[in-house]
């Protein structure tokens, strides 16, 4: 049966459990509790909640004001308006000021599909992580999810996490989902192409590395849910074996996965790298599918590529 | 807790501070920190129950500069307070690889978040005071802004929330000057009609002339004593208080005195203070 538990209720369902046991956890929304999937942990822990409206300026700077008294703060919004209205207090009260404040941008990417490019946010990727001492998640699955906010609950530092709207396929399951703060992990070994991606693009990157293994084509590939910090060792470890790197991202296409990937390996272990990503224009009209479909960020997409690659590459 | 009659003092020494401060990192910003410097004197004299030994004290209150620029009047406090050495801001304010910058730095101890970008203020005191009530503590949290400030939006989906949520252990002091660096205020975006902006918002509003010690006083005690409501006291001010060298000067926001000018606005400071002496 396919999963139709979204990424966002697997953080709100951990919110809501640990919260429990934990009174400094505060969840804020910007009239998105609906949308955030954060309905029930507004119902079950209503002292623990505030609602800003929708103000996402006075949302952030609220929520670092509440962290700066030891709250452990989630704030909950659509990741367009999060990542970019109220970037200036990401970047001072989250990030200078140091303060207890994990984003959690929800409908990401090209999640509203049809509503637009003033809903889409294929910019929060490099817009957050430019920001000194913001930290940028995106994990792949519901499990992941997860175990990402598990760990976060147990730090004291800024960060974001962008997540899609709907449920996507599962990549882990319940009792097999490694996961290491700030380390890639590996899903698939290979000596012909690494593949690096990280959000929903992991799935359909796992699929077509089985796509290729058909083609007699062996890939890596690496859920590369820590944008930043990116892990450098894994980004080198896969490269150096491989003849070229493929990373693949649900963002615009500078700033991101791709470019971070592309510094490490330029800097230290020159290979071909090949950035698969949305264009650096406003994306043509479609659901999430479609749109990555028409954009070859999918399995027979991401095959394709990777084979062109190799093709340049001297395969 | 000193009296009035000694404020009435310090304010002209906290004033040289200031100024010394200035001098010694090559500029600052001092018309509003001069119009400022009695609303943190009195607040840090009188009203606020923080203390260098309390700094991490989680009933502690909270006060956030939210025009953070006043820098040099908040060193000039926080040293007179004991939270930091006075030489040591002097020897080394805006020094290569010194932690005394131009604005706020919540590295170092008694100062609790970092501002400089206007507007931010509010909306974080906002939810330090909805800290305080979700963890029944008695602390009180205060903000001060400028008058120029006030055009940044985040500034009123601040006062939205703080009347939305009753926060009446939140305390806003609008430091009203009417200048600004391009200009007057009022000439460069209106302000008019504070009293009737901020109630329109549901705020408990005290009108005061702003370098005032004992307006000031009386309206940090209404404001603690107003229930169901937070309060903003809209300090009357003058920019450059306390010599004809720089009162109402514009060009004075942020400004390195010529020696002459530093000897000059020492001089009034001197005057001012030797009256205030001789003061019934």
């Amino acid at each position: 049966m396919p999963n139709r538990i979204p990424n966002k209720q697997a953080i709100c369902d951990v919110l809501l459990d640990k919260a429990a046991d934990d009174k400094n956890i505060v969840v804020l929304c910007s009239d998105s509790r609906g949308s955030a999937s954060m309905t029930p942990f507004f119902a079950a822990y209503p002292e623990q909640s505030v609602e800003a409206g929708i103000a996402e300026q006075d949302l952030v700077g609220m929520a670092a004001g509440l962290a700066s008294c030891g709250k452990k703060v989630f704030v909950a919004s659509p990741a367009s308006f999060l990542s970019t209205r109220s970037y200036e207090q990401v970047k001072v009260d989250c990030a200078y000021s140091d303060t207890n404040v994990t984003l959690i941008g929800v409908s990401g990417g090209v999640s509203y599909g049809a509503l637009g490019m003033s809903h889409h946010s294929v910019q929060d990727i490099a817009a957050i992580g430019a920001i000194p001492n913001m930290r940028v998640y995106l994990p792949s699955d519901r499990f992941q999810s997860a175990r990402l906010v598990e760990t976060l609950l147990e730090d004291d530092k800024p960060a974001y996490v962008r997540v899609g709207r709907s449920a996507v396929p599962d990549v882990y399951s319940q009792d097999n989902c490694p996961f290491e703060m700030n380390r890639a992990t590996w899903l698939r070994q290979g000596t012909d192409i690494a593949i690096i991606a990280c959000g929903e693009m992991v799935r359909p990157a796992i699929d077509a590395a089985d796509l290729l293994a058909h083609e007699g084509i062996a890939a890596s590939v690496l859920d590369m849910y820590c944008v930043k910090p990116l892990d450098r060792d894994a980004v080198l470890r896969a490269a150096s074996r491989a003849k070229a790197v493929l990373t693949v991202e649900e963002a615009s296409p500078y700033g991101g996965l791709g470019s971070r990937v592309a510094q490490v390996v330029a800097e230290e272990c020159p290979k071909p790298v090949k950035s698969l990503a949305l264009p650096d224009s406003p994306v043509v009209t479609g659901t999430s599918a479609e749109v990555f479909a028409h954009y070859g960020l999918d399995m027979a997409g991401i095959a394709s590529v990777a084979i062109e690659v190799l093709g340049g590459a001297g395969a | 807790m000193q009296s009035t009659r000694e404020l009435e003092l310090l304010r002209w020494d906290l004033r040289q501070d200031a100024l010394d401060i200035i001098m010694a990192g090559g500029g600052g910003h001092i018309g509003g920190d001069m119009s400022v410097i009695d609303t943190l004197m009195v607040l840090y004299e009188r009203h606020l129950r923080v203390a260098p030994e309390t700094i991490a004290d989680p009933g502690r209150d909270r006060f956030i500069l939210s025009k953070g620029h006043a820098m040099e009047a908040y060193y000039s406090i926080l040293c007179h307070s004991g939270f930091l050495e006075l030489d040591d801001v002097k020897a080394r304010f805006s020094q290569f690889g010194s932690p005394y910058i131009g604005h706020p730095n919540n590295q170092l101890p008694g100062i609790e978040m970092n501002s400089g970008s206007l507007g931010h203020g509010l909306p974080v005191a906002v939810g330090m005071a909805l800290a305080a009530r979700m963890d029944d503590l008695d602390y009180r949290t205060y903000v001060v802004m400028g008058d120029g400030e006030l055009a940044e939006g985040s500034v009123w989906e601040g006062a939205m929330s703080g009347s939305m949520y009753a926060l009446d252990n939140l305390c806003a002091v609008v430091d009203r000057n009417r200048l600004q660096i391009s200009g007057p205020t009022e000439e460069v975006m209106r302000q008019d009609s504070q009293e009737e902006r901020w109630a329109s918002f549901g705020w408990n509003v005290l009108s005061i002339p702003g370098n005032s010690i004992s307006a000031l006083d009386a309206a940090f005690s209404l404001a603690a004593e107003t229930k169901g409501k937070p309060t903003v006291i809209i300090a009357n001010t003058t920019k450059g208080y306390g010599s004809s060298v720089m009162e109402n000067k514009a060009s004075w926001h942020h400004h390195l005195p010529t020696t002459e000018e530093y000897e000059r606005i020492s001089m009034d400071f001197a005057a001012r203070k030797e009256a205030a002496s001789h003061a019934e």
